[in-house]
């Protein structure tokens, strides 16, 4: 499974900045969610998490 | 849509392992002292006030406007498996994606690089400002705070992508400026930092925070690195060195 694959790597690269671009999104919406919202239920649900992350918490 | 697939795909199971560790780690080192520090925050705030935040007795719930939380005990420790879980997957994409946009992670020792980058970013940099909080303690507005942090880790990847990215003596300096910048303007603080939490439980909180944390993103990187090049098809050529 070792990789020479340059060739197979055909992707345009304005489709990968995209693809790359999206994923980085759906990254920050879920670290975002967890450690940011304001909703009491996913304070409550990630308190500890929070805290040991020292994510601004409170 | 092969590169969006295989950077989740890298992600995930990155993330997924690295979430497991990071949640043994909370649960033995940092979680026990965020349970010490609730009795002091249950002893301050006395009486009535006591039952709103961290105690749900048997009489908990007051007229319905609390909100649900888990029960102590091993629900508690549920809800912080999964937090660490779903978070470890956001950031092992934020970690694959940034150096996907630079060639992508070669192998473990790169990893582990990367990973002291994350680390950097994520824990050290808003650490220094708004040092990790015990329950109980006091801080300044929710929203200043979180501002300042996430302008903090901007800067800071900002700063570090230009150092490490860039072959330009000036753009490496503007780098340097932008790592300090945040700390010059100064991280939103509480008017008075008095509090029940006694400091040595306090500054065992902050080693044990930043030493898990820094053991999460090493650990991230690297499993980042051994996975890559078996999705690698999809990715395009490791890079030959760092930057």
């Amino acid at each position: 499974m070792a990789t020479s694959s340059g060739a197979i790597a055909a992707a345009s690269s304005q489709s990968r900045l995209l693809q790359l671009s999206l994923a980085g999104f759906l990254g920050l919406f879920i670290t975002g969610f967890v450690g940011f919202s304001h909703m009491e239920v996913v304070h409550n649900a990630g308190h500890d998490y929070r805290h040991s992350m020292a994510f601004p918490c409170h | 849509m092969t590169i969006f697939r295989n950077v989740v795909f890298v992600a995930a199971l990155s993330g997924l392992f690295a979430g497991f560790v990071m949640t043994a780690m909370q649960v033995a080192f940092t979680v026990p002292l965020i349970l010490q520090a609730e009795a002091y925050e249950g002893a301050g705030e006395e009486g009535a006030a006591a039952e709103e935040s961290h105690d749900h007795g048997a009489a908990g719930h007051s007229h319905g406007d609390e909100a649900w939380m888990p029960a102590d005990g091993l629900e508690r420790t549920l809800y912080t498996a999964l937090a660490a879980i779903v978070t470890g997957i956001g950031f092992s994409l934020l970690l694959v994606v940034a150096s996907e946009l630079v060639g992508g992670i070669a192998g473990w020792r790169q990893g582990l690089f990367w990973g002291f980058a994350g680390f950097s970013v994520f824990t050290l940099a808003p650490g220094l400002g708004l040092p990790p909080e015990l329950p109980g303690m006091p801080a300044a507005d929710l929203f200043a705070r979180q501002a300042w942090w996430i302008g903090v880790v901007i800067a800071t990847a900002g700063g570090l992508a230009l150092i490490a990215l860039t072959r330009s003596a000036a753009l490496a300096a503007l780098g340097a400026v932008l790592i300090v910048l945040p700390h010059v303007i100064g991280a939103p603080q509480p008017e008075s930092h008095d509090t029940l939490v006694p400091a040595n439980l306090h500054h065992s909180f902050v080693v044990a925070v930043t030493v898990t944390n820094l053991i999460f993103w090493l650990a991230l990187g690297a499993i980042v690195g051994v996975l890559r090049p078996r999705f690698a098809q999809g990715l395009g050529e490791p890079q030959s060195s760092l930057a």
